[in-house]
């Protein structure tokens, strides 16, 4: 799943979680902290990965669980790939767990945010990767 | 912005401490926001009245901010990380509450001064008392 945050989608998203953190929207500010120019929520980051698995489960799975870790800066205007592959799937109390790993690419390949997901599925999941 | 040493020690007394309970009516024009903002066009938000699952990291996030910042005056704030566990739903016209604790806290000096790295756990539950969500964030302050 691609991604390319703006600028003003980082005010959105400000507002609508109320992150004002000066770092994601007043250049100076961010500037004098040593960073090129305003940074991506990693926040936003996480709902993007959360995205990716719920466009992934559609509306009869379940997410379970979330996480990420935001391992280097995302800049507004860079596009970004969101990726998951499945890396475990077993049945737990007569449901169909499926376990994700998760990462988030900036254009030069680095791997800016990774994280992971389980998911509980209605039907028992055949081979394959959920792709990007 | 470095002069004087960043002072925690209010801060430290708030671990382990839950803080107060806050209750938020979840409405339909703040998930618009929310799916607007991450750019999920998923028919499903705007149909029913169920919720995105990361909906819950804007339920009490900016009065979490508040809390915080009365707590040390950070001059920056980072996200290090985040973990979600989902339970429930949240739904249009929940009243969900929010209560945030600080799990861990730990100080070092870096070359920005004082850093610290806090783990902050919260907690959602509905109106019927249901634990909808648990949020763990990693958070870096200096």
């Amino acid at each position: 799943m691609l991604k390319q945050p703006t600028t003003k989608q980082l005010v959105m998203w400000a507002g609508a979680v109320g992150d004002y953190n000066p770092i994601h929207y007043d250049k100076d500010f961010a500037q004098r902290r040593g960073l090129s120019g305003v940074i991506v929520h990693g926040q936003l980051v996480g709902a993007f990965l959360g995205q990716l698995m719920t466009d992934w489960i559609g509306g009869e799975g379940i997410l379970r669980k979330l996480s990420c870790s935001y391992k280097g800066m995302n800049y507004p205007g860079e596009a970004i790939t969101c990726r998951g592959k499945v890396t475990r799937k077993y049945v737990e109390d007569g449901q169909h767990y499926v376990d994700c790993s998760l990462w988030v690419e900036n254009p030069r390949g680095e791997k800016t945010a990774s994280g992971m997901a389980v998911v509980i599925l209605p039907f028992r999941l055949p081979s394959g990767d959920s792709g990007g | 912005m470095a002069e004087g040493s960043l002072d925690i020690d209010v801060l430290k007394t708030k671990l382990g401490v839950e803080w107060e309970p806050r209750s938020y009516p979840i409405e339909s024009e703040m998930v618009r926001r929310f799916t607007r903002a991450v750019g999920d066009p998923s028919p499903r938000w705007q149909e029913g009245n169920i919720t995105p699952p990361t909906f819950v990291l804007a339920i009490g996030f900016e009065q979490f901010v508040d809390d915080l910042m009365s707590l040390a005056a950070f001059g920056t704030v980072l996200m290090g990380g985040t973990e979600l566990e989902f339970y429930q739903p949240v739904k249009l016209g929940d009243v969900i509450t929010v209560v945030f604790k600080i799990s861990s806290l730990r100080e070092r000096q870096g070359k920005m001064g004082k850093t610290v790295f806090m783990t902050f756990d919260s907690t959602y539950k509905s109106q019927e008392q249901e634990l909808v969500a648990r949020c763990r964030q990693m958070v870096i302050g200096y």
